[in-house]
């Protein structure tokens, strides 16, 4: 849930998602879901010369399980917020186990 | 849960709370494909996702020259915020090796 969270935070910023397969898409978040799914509009493929195929694709939809890698915008980040949302989610998650 | 509180904190049952202990610290990732990352660790959860910040990637490929002998070449990248996916994660490291 913790991920989910912090990907809504980042909606309608611009962000690169780097796929499995190494394409890189850089586009802006539209939204996300629970599996990590991710809907982009605008986009553009960095290697456009070796991967031309999606070049006329403007929005797009992403499986979540080929996602390797997403760059965020560093200043749209709040590092002590994720550290401490990550030490609460641990905390629930030990609850839940006992 | 709440009486355990202190020692919760800082102690190790179980494997994550070693990951739990490295936040704000440097890690080093071991990814599938030939691939670590070294940065600081800013979130986790327990699919292994992460958010790194001041990543350095290493790629590790294997290149044939015309004699067919075969050498390791590195490539580096650098990222200033990093989203991981978990199923791509081998192993996480508090101790980076230098």
């Amino acid at each position: 849930m913790l991920f989910f969270s912090f990907f809504k935070t980042l909606t309608n910023h611009t962000i690169t998602v780097e796929l499995k397969n190494d394409i890189s898409i850089r586009g802006t978040l539209k939204s996300v879901d629970q599996y990590l799914n991710i809907k982009l509009d605008d986009i553009t493929v960095l290697d456009e010369l070796r991967y031309p195929h999606l070049s006329s694709v403007k929005n797009i939809f992403i499986r979540g399980s080929v996602v390797r890698y997403v760059h965020l915008p560093a200043a749209e980040v709040d590092r002590g917020l994720l550290e401490d949302a990550s030490r609460r989610e641990a905390a629930n998650q030990a609850g839940k186990a006992k | 849960m709440a009486d355990a509180g202190e020692e919760e904190a800082t102690s190790v049952s179980e494997p994550l709370d070693l990951v739990r202990l490295s936040l704000d610290e440097i890690v080093f990732v071991k990814l599938r494909g030939d691939r670590e990352l070294k940065g600081r660790l800013h979130a986790y959860d327990s699919h292994c996702n992460v958010v790194l910040g001041d990543v350095e990637e290493t790629i590790y490929t294997i290149e044939e020259d015309e004699e067919g002998e075969e050498t390791v070449k590195t490539i580096k990248k650098q990222s200033e915020m990093l989203f991981v996916r978990g199923d791509s994660v081998v192993l996480i490291s508090p101790q980076a090796p230098s």
